[in-house]
């Protein structure tokens, strides 16, 4: 049997927790995260809602001790807070005392601050330190210094799919032995671009965003950051490491449909579920829970549930977006709900589908809208963004 | 199971997409240097080119070539490389959206300014459903991209893999980086500028060796900052079994300005018996240029050939070496085809 | 009515970037999508926009697109009765 590659330790900042143990009271107190626009201006700000992480630019500066001139974009910020919370959480006292890298995902990188200086950097010398900060690579050079690492580091950036494809790379370095120990990820902080790019496809809802539901009109965008440490089993064992699950099965698949729309029976989905399992050596019925993508907007979730229900076809376990929780946290969102799964298998509790009213007509599947404790040994997870891209992670229990 | 650099292609400063010798290139000589852009109508239906952003035509284009020469019509993946996607669109989104206060912006150059809109792309023309992943680490965009379809063709799990960097120029964004003195002016030269480029650099990876093959891909590294380069390229060379002196040929993405710092000096002292080359001075410096290097290894590799002088030598092992202002550094191993 | 279609056609061709089409080739009841001009949803999503920024009409839901934006002669009879400027 090949070596399995396990999760030692996982750190979050979302709309409704600064930290893994703050968001998961809010999963099971049903207490959502999603609200008023304060972060900046927009004329959208009467219109939206979103998911603001409730910790200002400043505090995250001050909490990560750094010095006043330095240039972390929110996205970097939020991303270093995750890791460094993942990193102590996996009880990694030094993380170069083996082979460590770091994979890391964002959508719009550092353009949070580009944008906030768009005007300055012709005259204002002082605004310049972040023009260097637009790349998406930028806030993965940033989290990597905070965190002292020195070795692999890469960015993935497939929209809303990234993190979930850190995922990916993380286990297939580990399993080509390219490393020791991966930390993996994603961070994307809101900004005027991406509300106002979301806000041009008309896929935002005024209100409060209803995974599944027939009314369903669209999505809330959320901030956050999230990060899992990955290992080899028998290292993390020879370091004595509590085990929190396994990465068993993961694939990636194109829908090869749009530019930015899933295809109507959810090729691409139904793919990289299909692909997932196949290396999980699962059958479905063996899935106790599938955190889906569920972004309330009509095309997803129709595109989503039709390629749920072909893979699964009368045996659909439990399923639930938490998106209503933390709105869309784009290219952070599979790693969001990589924390969310592993703590569904680690508690037994599958987390509501919340705001789900009125069941699709095109689909026979319902999501779990109410707390539901049972035994959940693996969790199935979707991940899916622009040009078409799907991504599917299973997690089991050690 | 051993990986084949099959098929190239490349839209660059330079005509043509491939076969490069020196003395039939240009220098780039300004701060700012635009990609020479062929012509796309053939290659593009009407109805898609209309809406593309150059990085896309520039990237469908490169893969196009390299896909005709290694003969596959679809690719069992699609990874890419990019420091910035397609940077005119995302400017001309954001410019817009400041200038008009938010109001009546549409959503194309939204769409085009997603980092993976050129992989996803040419996963839409070409009805590839497999595999497609798009990196955006700064200089090292195209070598991850590199890394992870080596990977999965060497344990098996593809057969073949499409593999590309692509970047655009922005005039916005050029400016700025002028203003912070990293990119040369028309009036300056700054101590740490650099002439710049675009363009897009495909290369299709395949597990089976064939008669247009140009070199062996033996293995690529990537690291975010190096402490010491000797021990960089020993521990990545001592993994292959391979020492210095078996390096033929060293090519190095080389600015000749102060941001080369003491780096590629360093590795050019412990390669002390490789012949040397560079390739900036003809692709500009972009964050996916090292792909540039790439393509011309693998034509020294395949004609035993140096690019810069057109000199006829065994050629059995070329090391790119790629960083710049002391990060993000790449190192990739190529080997001449066996016979 | 007839200024408007033209107007209209002209401005279609500019804003979604139609380069091999003029004016003449567009009649009024050629289906914008499909078949016709093979306009898609993102160009549906741009020509929203045509309507809010040159006709002061907000259309906030892209379904009231399908039937206002099946050709010319249905965007202009729209446009004739709906428009603010």
């Amino acid at each position: 049997m090949q070596e399995r590659i396990v999760i030692t330790g996982m750190g979050i900042i979302s709309a409704i927790g600064n930290t893994v143990e703050e968001n998961y009271n809010a999963l099971l107190s049903g207490q959502s995260g999603i609200g008023d626009l304060t972060l900046f201006d927009s004329i959208h700000q009467e219109s939206i809602k979103v998911g603001q992480v409730k910790k200002s630019t400043e505090e995250l500066i001050a909490e990560l001790g750094l010095s006043s001139d330095n240039n972390y974009t929110r996205t970097a910020l939020l991303g270093a807070h995750a890791a460094k919370e993942a990193i102590a959480n996996a009880g990694i006292q030094d993380i170069n005392d083996r082979k460590t890298g770091l994979i890391s995902s964002t959508s719009v990188g550092g353009m949070d601050y580009t944008e906030k200086f768009f005007y300055d950097f012709e005259t204002s010398q002082a605004s310049r330190k972040y023009i260097d900060t637009q790349g998406a690579g930028d806030s993965t050079e940033k989290i990597a210094d905070c965190l002292g690492l020195h070795g692999l580091v890469t960015t993935i950036s497939t929209a809303c799919s990234s993190a979930a494809n850190a995922i990916i790379l993380g286990a297939r370095l580990l399993k080509a032995g390219k490393l020791d120990r991966v930390i993996v990820g994603g961070t994307d902080a809101l900004s005027k671009f991406t509300v106002n790019g979301f806000n041009t496809l008309m896929i935002l809802t005024d209100g409060y965003n209803t995974p599944f539901d027939q009314n369903r009109k669209g999505l809330n965008l959320g901030e956050a950051a999230a990060y899992l440490v990955l290992e080899h089993e028998a290292i993390a064992i020879a370091d004595g490491r509590t085990i929190l699950g396994v990465v068993s099965g993961y694939a990636n698949a194109n829908d090869a449909y749009h530019q930015t729309a899933s295809s109507e029976n959810g090729e691409g989905a139904f793919l990289a579920m299909q692909k997932a399992l196949e290396m999980a050596k699962m059958s479905p019925n063996n899935v106790d829970y599938v955190n889906a993508h569920g972004t309330a907007t009509p095309n997803n979730d129709l595109s989503e549930g039709r390629a749920m229900q072909r893979i699964f076809t009368d045996h659909m376990p439990a399923f639930s977006s938490t998106k209503p929780f933390t709105g869309h946290t784009l290219a952070a969102a599979g790693a969001i709900e990589a924390v969310y799964s592993l703590l569904a298998m680690q508690y037994g509790v599958v987390f509501p589908n919340k705001n789900f009213v009125t069941p699709m007509e095109e689909l026979a599947i319902r999501p779990q809208t109410s707390l539901l404790h049972k035994e959940i040994n693996s969790v199935l997870s979707n991940s899916f963004g622009f040009g078409g891209n799907c991504s599917t992670v299973i997690f089991s229990k050690f | 199971m051993k990986v084949y650099i099959n098929g190239l292609g490349s839209v660059s400063c330079q005509e043509g997409t491939r076969n490069f010798k020196s003395s039939d290139l240009t220098r780039v000589s300004q701060g700012i240097n635009q990609a020479q852009q062929p012509s796309y109508k053939e290659l593009i239906p009407a109805g898609m080119l209309r809406r593309m952003a150059k990085g896309v035509k520039m990237g469908i284009y490169a893969s196009h070539s390299a896909l005709e020469e290694a003969n596959i019509a679809v690719p069992d993946a699609v990874i890419t490389g990019t420091g910035l996607g397609c940077l005119i669109d995302s400017e001309k989104f954001l410019s817009t959206m400041l200038e008009n206060n938010e109001s009546y912006l549409t959503p194309t150059s939204f769409i085009q300014s997603t980092h993976n809109t050129v992989g996803g792309q040419i996963a839409l023309k070409l009805q590839c459903m497999g595999y497609n992943f798009t990196y955006v680490n700064q200089n090292t965009s195209f070598e991850s991209a590199l890394l992870d379809g080596l990977l999965q063709v060497q344990a098996g799990e593809l057969n073949n893999a499409l593999i590309g960097g692509v970047d655009e120029i922005g005039d916005i964004t050029m400016r700025f980086l002028q203003l912070t003195k990293k990119i040369n002016t028309v009036d300056e030269i700054f101590p740490k500028g650099v002439n710049y480029g675009e363009g897009a650099t495909f290369i299709v990876l395949d597990n089976k060796q064939t008669t247009q093959s140009y070199a062996e891909l033996v293995d690529t590294a990537i690291c975010n900052r190096v402490e010491s380069v000797e021990d960089f390229i020993q521990s990545f060379l001592s993994s292959q079994y391979i020492v210095p002196e078996q390096i033929d040929v060293l090519v190095l993405g080389s600015n000749q300005t102060a941001n080369d710092g003491a780096f590629y000096a360093q590795a050019q002292a412990i390669c002390s018996s490789s012949a040397l080359e560079t390739f900036k001075e003809f692709s500009g410096e972009y964050h996916t240029a090292s792909a540039f290097g790439l393509l011309n290894a693998c034509e020294m590799l395949k004609y035993q050939q140096l690019f810069s002088t057109g000199e006829s030598k065994p050629i059995e092992y070329i090391l790119v070496y790629n960083q710049f202002d002391g990060k993000d550094h790449s190192l990739t191993l190529l080997k001449k085809c066996g016979d | 009515m007839e200024d408007l279609k033209i107007e209209l056609k002209g401005k279609i061709i500019e804003v979604l970037n139609l380069e091999d089409i003029t004016v003449e080739d567009i009649q009024d009841n050629d289906p914008l999508f499909g078949d016709g001009l093979g306009l898609d949803s993102i160009d549906a999503l741009e020509l929203i926009v045509l309507m809010d920024k040159d006709y002061g009409i907000k259309l906030s839901d892209p379904k009231e697109g399908r039937s206002i934006f099946q050709s010319i002669e249905t965007m202009a009879t729209y446009i004739a009765a709906n428009r603010t400027k």
